[in-house]
């Protein structure tokens, strides 16, 4: 037996380790992705009030802090058992839509578009974002600015652009202004542009990639993710649907209030990453994947014009559904026109600059879910207070998590193609990170640590004895 | 009421006899930090952030406490007096556990804007990360000991204003706490007339109107120089 440990995968936020077991005819037998480090964010959280939850959630990740903002603001609502003014809910949206395109287009742009831009057999010193500025200046431009238009929508609704504590339970601290509306409405043009160019170079690059799409995590799953009551897609409040990888209904709008119900939560020695399954199928056999490639195939619409007529020639790509976790990139893209359209669709409401924005109440309950679809997947925020509203228990089930088994199969799958014996050639070790890049893992967030840790490859005998290791500087 | 001259900073000043060195040195645009100082309560010098030094003396003197005297020579931010101050706010801040990005009054606190004066960019100190209690049992109020410096001021205010004494202080040194009655859960107090004058005093985040989120609290102190002149004065018993 060998085993091969695949130590660092860069440009992926957070930290991790892959290791790759061989058989001894050489072959690959198992594949793990370790997450080692732990900082135990639940524990922070125990003793403070349930108010403060949302700025200090927001804190678990640097990536998508207004996901966690905005999960633990809706579970407040939940604690004081209040509906938030509809202005609220619709300020909370914009602000939502703007995380997911910035968080898109940082994974899109920066993280992937080094592998899918100038390909993954191209010299490792130029595949960085240094190498893609020199190769498509425009389109690095314009990733550039498409995720800044994310965060100055976040900057103009919460005053701030990371950790923002503007959500809060019962609505949010200020409303929108005039000026502010008008400032996002005159940039979503430009954004708007941006998401249609880049839209088209990727599909016409995507004939490169049917080795990549085969073989990138590419294998029956469950899919799972929210979607309105008519079953469109849907990021801030719906109910969660499930289908298998034929496209059968596995369940459809279950409260995500009662999500210990259906997902279970198991936990490997080998990794701090907990790894929920389907409770109704059983572990491991119930894994699903969450995000945006699954929110595509679960939904039946997307609602908005362009979005939909995108999805309609996604849905090409693998009937009924698309299998392939290559195929999360092109579903990022889908989502940020998406996006765009819901947002100017929501800047356009009559209401917007409504200035009642807060419910009042006390906390009317001592223990709440709120739920969202984060830039990654579902997200369940889950707190019990005690009297005072001081928090007694917290549990986060964070995307990441879910995608834990994925990504795992996906490793297995990869380096069952490309690893043949002892040797590791530098086009699988890109490909094995970019098959994990390709779910954008933010692994700080979902162990809810903070931090990276230097990753190598090892690679092991069949007597246990260290034969072969690469580090990545 | 007789004025005394006095050396400040090599500046000559003249003031009146009643008033403290801390009054006169405001008076002429010399800011101090001060935290356990509130225009209305009576001094007591605890938090040490306003020392100065007096020619002729070694010691260091709480300017909030120091009556002026004819001829007094007074330095205010000599090398040491500024070290001190820093390294004062830096102890306060190891002391307990303090989150301003996330804290109820960030942005508002006079804790950490004292940070700020006195250029405090890190603390050089090993971080005590006491596990503290916070006492959310009272209707209206929350009182989280991990962001208390024990100015007690809430104390004084308690006692000398409202006239009910709910509030002292408990233990020695870093175990210190402030408590309500005899150390009862704030909400159990038979004293606490829940007038919040405490809150308002209180100088960081460990005094807040519950149902405040992060950077949401904002203090009003007016009200104090108010009564105090008003009964002084007897202004309502004309
Ligand atoms: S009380 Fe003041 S110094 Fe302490 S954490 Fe809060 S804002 Fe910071
Ligand atoms: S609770 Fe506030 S006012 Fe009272 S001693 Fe502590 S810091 Fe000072
Ligand atoms: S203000 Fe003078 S000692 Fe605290």
């Amino acid at each position: 037996m060998q085993q091969i440990v695949i130590d660092p995968v860069t440009r992926i936020e957070g930290h991790a380790k892959i290791s790759i077991q061989l058989d001894d005819a050489g072959q690959v037998a198992d594949c793990r992705f370790h997450v080692t480090e732990f900082r135990g964010f639940e524990k922070f959280c125990e003793g403070r009030s349930f108010r403060e939850m949302p700025a200090i959630t927001a804190r678990i990740c640097g990536i998508c802090p207004v996901s966690h903002l905005l999960a633990s603001a809706k579970t407040g609502d939940a604690l004081l058992a209040v509906e938030i003014p509809e202005a609220a809910v619709r300020l909370r949206r914009i602000m939502h839509f703007g995380q997911l395109i910035q968080s898109h287009a940082l994974s899109f742009f920066h993280l992937s578009s080094p592998d899918l831009l100038l390909g993954f057999d191209s010299d490792p010193n130029e595949r960085n974002v240094m190498g893609l500025i020199a190769a498509h200046p425009e389109l690095t431009r314009s990733g550039i600015r498409l995720r800044r238009f994310g965060q100055e929508v976040i900057q103009i609704l919460g005053s701030r652009k990371i950790h923002s504590g503007w959500g809060v339970p019962g609505g949010v601290k200020t409303p929108l202004s005039a000026e502010g509306r008008e400032a996002i409405l005159g940039m979503i043009p430009e954004a708007m542009q941006i998401a249609i160019r880049t839209m088209d170079l990727y599909k016409h690059t995507l004939d490169r990639f049917h080795e990549e799409a085969r073989f990138f995590g590419s294998f029956p799953s469950l899919f799972m993710g929210m979607v309105t009551p008519s079953g469109g897609l849907e990021h801030y409040d719906g109910k969660l649907r499930i289908i298998d990888a034929t496209g059968a209904l596995v369940a459809d709008q279950l409260e995500p209030a009662r999500y210990q119900d259906y997902i279970g939560e198991a936990v490997e020695t080998w990794s701090y990453l907990k790894s929920p399954y389907y409770k109704p199928i059983g572990y491991p056999g119930g894994m699903y994947r969450v995000g945006p490639l699954a929110r595509l195939n679960v939904a039946t619409h997307c609602g908005t014009p362009l979005a939909d007529a995108e999805l309609a020639e996604f849905r090409q790509l693998g009937r009924p559904v698309v299998l392939s976790s290559f195929h999360y990139h092109y579903a990022r893209l889908i989502e940020i026109l998406f996006c765009l359209e819901k947002m100017t669709e929501l800047l356009e409401h009559p209401d917007i600059l409504d200035e009642n924005v807060r419910a009042i109440a006390r906390r009317n309950r001592f223990e709440a879910v709120g739920a969202l679809e984060a830039p990654r997947g579902t997200l369940f925020h889950h707190y019990k207070v005690r009297d005072g509203g001081l928090v007694t228990w917290v549990n986060m089930v964070i995307a990441t998590g879910q995608n834990n088994l994925p990504m795992n199969r996906a490793i297995l799958q990869i380096a069952r193609h490309y690893v043949k014996g002892d040797t590791l050639p530098e086009g699988m070790l890109n490909r094995v990170e970019s098959g994990i890049r390709a779910f954008d893992p933010c692994l700080s967030c979902s162990t809810h640590a903070q931090g990276r840790i230097p990753l190598q490859i090892e690679l092991y005998g069949a007597d246990g004895r260290l034969c072969d290791r690469v580090e990545r500087p | 009421m007789s004025v005394k001259t006095l050396m400040i900073n090599g500046q000559m000043v003249s003031a009146s006899e009643d008033q403290t060195l801390l009054d006169v040195l405001r008076e002429n645009g010399i800011e101090l930090p001060t935290l356990c100082h509130l225009d209305g309560l009576t001094p007591i010098g605890a938090c040490r952030l306003c020392l100065v030094e007096l020619a002729g003396s070694n010691k260091l003197h709480p300017a909030c406490m120091t009556r002026i005297t004819e001829g007094m020579e007074v330095t205010t931010h000599s090398e040491r007096l500024v070290k001190y101050r820093r390294m004062i706010l830096e102890l306060l801040f190891a002391e307990r556990n303090h989150f301003c990005s996330i804290c109820v009054i960030n942005g508002q606190c006079d804790l950490q804007q004292m940070g700020y004066d006195v250029g405090m960019d890190h603390v050089r100190f090993e971080y005590q990360c006491p596990a503290v209690e916070v006492d959310a049992s009272h209707e209206r109020f929350i009182m989280d000991h991990n962001r208390c410096v024990l100015c007690t001021r809430c104390v004084r205010v308690c006692h000398e204003m409202e006239g009910a004494h709910t509030r002292d202080v408990m233990g020695r040194g870093g175990s210190s706490r402030i408590i309500t009655d005899l150390n009862q859960l704030w909400g159990k107090s038979g004293s606490c007339t829940g007038c919040g004058k405490c809150v308002q005093v209180c100088p960081t985040g460990a005094l807040f109107e519950k149902g405040r989120s992060a950077a949401e609290v904002v203090k009003q102190r007016d009200f104090l120089v108010y009564i105090k002149t008003a009964r002084e004065k007897h202004l309502w018993i004309q």
